[in-house]
């Protein structure tokens, strides 16, 4: 083997070992992982995994953590195609200082807002429900969503609108039947977007439920606390916070290049 | 069927770019938009098309007021000079496509679509997708969507402009066959002089948001009605000099003069503007009667079998072309000829008013 072609294997090792460390965690015991080092598990058990699918407290948590992802991921989307949709194909009075003004409330940070969105909330009676968090996550999200998808959609010639109106196409039809499939790999980034900033975000998940929207890192530090420290246990359920995030990346791996190539993520 | 705009105008902002025009357009010809680029063909276009409202002025069609009517209601067609097509179908669904939002019948689809497909030899690209084709494939598939359906009228928006040479001699000789018949309304807008000649028919000058005249091709071209007609129906734009009449002769600067007969010498003396087809000047000895006149070559091009020179004589920038290969000497006074009798004349208003005894264009 070429001796340049070592650098980016030991780089990927590298990246891995902590991702392999969490794995051969997770399959040890507590006592082995407390005990000493070892590369491989010496006594391989499932036991972790076990617990996480057997304890409602624990599955609960990841269907908490997946609901307000997925919620948002629609309210983000559903919000994010109409605006982007304008800003892409009409002008209109303060649409460049409104579009970057979109992308301005992403550069506070969480906790800024994570006062007020709780007081809110809990008056009006939206704490510790999927909607509370996915509705606050949203404002981060619809604003990087508007601005990747007004991306794609501007790469899209306003001709084929046009044509689509010829043809007999209404808006609403033109929308879902043309436009929609046309910057599907838009969609599939924006998505992709959403999901990952929802689903990594903590603060603000964290201070806006309690019990019944709790979500999965929140459950992760409580059980750890109060059962003394499983560590094995606390692996095994960030193993299995990370796959949702594997899965979502493996379908939009290649529109995630073109999104990255209009030069908007 | 018929197509009319009555005193149309269009006003984005403060920017008006189509001042007020009126235009009737027939069945059974070609109609030509003729004009430069952003000279406002294209927003004609999408005026007739619905794609644009008008600030003033309606849209007829079929002696209807169809000016409110939206786009989708107005049974047009529609071809771009970018070739538009929907990129997640095959090359059936979007030929299908306008006769599925009509709510055809699936059995007569296949049928209409497999024989427009044959009409454009599509025929064995049906299942293949938008980008899977060629440019000419390509334009072929949207041409196919156009003619797929019954539609009042097709709008043909420079739709060679972006194919090469060969493709686009090949389909613009197809294109009057095609549309033959089908009893619509065909408008076609080009940049290009030449493809205006080769396809005949009516056409409409288009020049900085107005029409400066239409009518008959062939007759559009011998008598252009004004100066900016003749500018846009010229390839490239004509010469233009000022000249005076005085008696039987005409006067440019002091050096030149030519007699003049027939219908220009009726002309009250005084002064005129004349103008000339580059053809109608050349480095050497014309069969017809010429005068010489010397112009200083500034820049010179081979275009095909032509040579171009670009030449200033006194304060007016001319062009000459003539067949064969001229060798000319960059700055340096050369000698040319011009053809009076293939001149225009044109009154101090601009409008023509006299043309030489063999203007023919």
């Amino acid at each position: 083997m070429k001796r340049r072609a070592w650098i980016p294997i030991i780089y990927i090792l590298f990246l891995m070992v902590p991702i392999y460390w969490l794995v051969v965690m997770s399959l040890k015991t507590t006592n082995e992982i407390l005990g000493g080092f070892s590369l491989f598990p010496q006594e391989l058990t499932f036991d972790s995994y076990r617990i996480i699918f057997s304890d409602p407290t624990w599955y609960w948590g990841y269907i908490n953590s997946i609901s307000y992802v997925t919620l948002n991921t629609v309210i983000s989307l559903a919000a994010a195609l109409p605006a982007a949709y304008a800003f892409s194909r009409y002008r209109f009075m303060g649409d460049k200082h409104l579009f970057f003004w979109l992308l301005t409330n992403r550069m506070a940070p969480a906790v800024v807002f994570a006062l007020p969105f709780f007081q809110l909330y809990s008056a009006v009676g939206l704490f510790d429900t999927y909607l509370a968090v996915a509705l606050a996550h949203c404002l981060f999200n619809i604003p990087l969503s508007v601005w990747i998808l007004e991306g794609f959609m501007s790469s899209v010639p306003k001709e084929l609108d046009e044509t689509a109106y010829v043809d007999g196409y209404s808006f609403p039809m033109f929308f879902v039947k043309i436009f929609l499939p046309s910057i599907k790999a838009g969609v599939g980034v924006a998505a992709f977007f959403c999901f990952m900033f929802s689903w990594v975000e903590l603060l603000l998940a964290k201070t806006l439920t309690a019990i019944y929207a709790k979500p999965i890192a929140a459950v992760m530090t409580r059980t750890a606390s109060s059962a003394g420290y499983e560590l094995g246990l606390l692996a095994a359920a960030g193993v299995l916070t990370i796959i949702p995030g594997a899965i979502v990346i493996y379908f939009v791996r290649n529109y995630i290049a073109r999104g990255f190539a209009m030069g908007r993520v | 069927m018929s197509l009319e705009l009555r005193n149309v105008t269009k006003r984005v902002g403060a920017e008006t770019h189509i001042h007020a025009t009126s235009l009737s357009l027939d069945v059974g010809v070609f109609n030509i938009l003729l004009g430069a680029t952003s000279a406002g063909k294209s927003t004609l276009i999408k005026l007739m098309a619905g794609l644009e409202k008008p600030t003033t002025g309606e849209v007829w069609v079929d002696g209807q007021n169809v000016t409110g009517l939206s786009t989708q209601k107005r049974q047009i067609s529609l071809v771009h000079q970018f070739f538009v097509n929907y990129p997640h179908m095959t090359v059936f669904e979007n030929i299908a496509s306008p006769l599925r939002v009509a709510g055809i019948p699936k059995s007569e689809i296949a049928g209409r679509v497999e024989e427009a497909a044959n009409i454009l030899q599509l025929g064995p690209m049906l299942k293949r997708y938008p980008d899977e084709l060629s440019g000419g494939q390509q334009q072929r598939t949207a041409l196919a969507r156009a003619i797929v359906k019954e539609s009042k009228a097709i709008f043909l928006d420079e739709p060679l402009a972006n194919l090469d040479y060969k493709l686009r001699e090949e389909l613009r000789e197809q294109l009057p066959d095609l549309l033959a018949g089908r009893g619509t309304v065909v408008v076609y807008a080009t940049s290009e002089p030449t493809e205006a000649l080769l396809l005949g028919g009516n056409t409409a000058l288009v020049h900085e948001g107005r029409i400066t005249q239409f009518g008959p091709t062939a007759e559009t071209y011998r008598t252009p009605a004004n100066i900016d007609s003749a500018m846009v129906f010229s390839d490239p734009p004509i010469n233009l000099a000022p000249v005076t009449k005085q008696g039987n002769e005409m006067h440019m600067g002091t050096q030149v003069k030519w007699a003049v007969s027939g219908e220009v010498a009726g002309l009250a003396d005084g002064p005129y503007t004349v103008g000339i087809r580059p053809h109608y000047v050349t480095p050497t000895l014309p069969k017809a009667p010429s005068i010489p006149l010397s112009g200083i070559v500034q820049i010179t091009e081979l275009s095909g079998s032509e040579s171009v020179a670009h030449l200033s004589l006194g304060d007016q920038k001319w062009v000459s072309i003539a067949p064969g290969v001229h060798s000319y000497q960059l700055g340096q006074e050369h000698e040319f000829h011009m053809i009076p009798g293939q001149c225009f004349y044109f009154a101090p208003d601009e409008t023509l008013v006299a043309r030489g005894a063999g203007a023919h264009g």
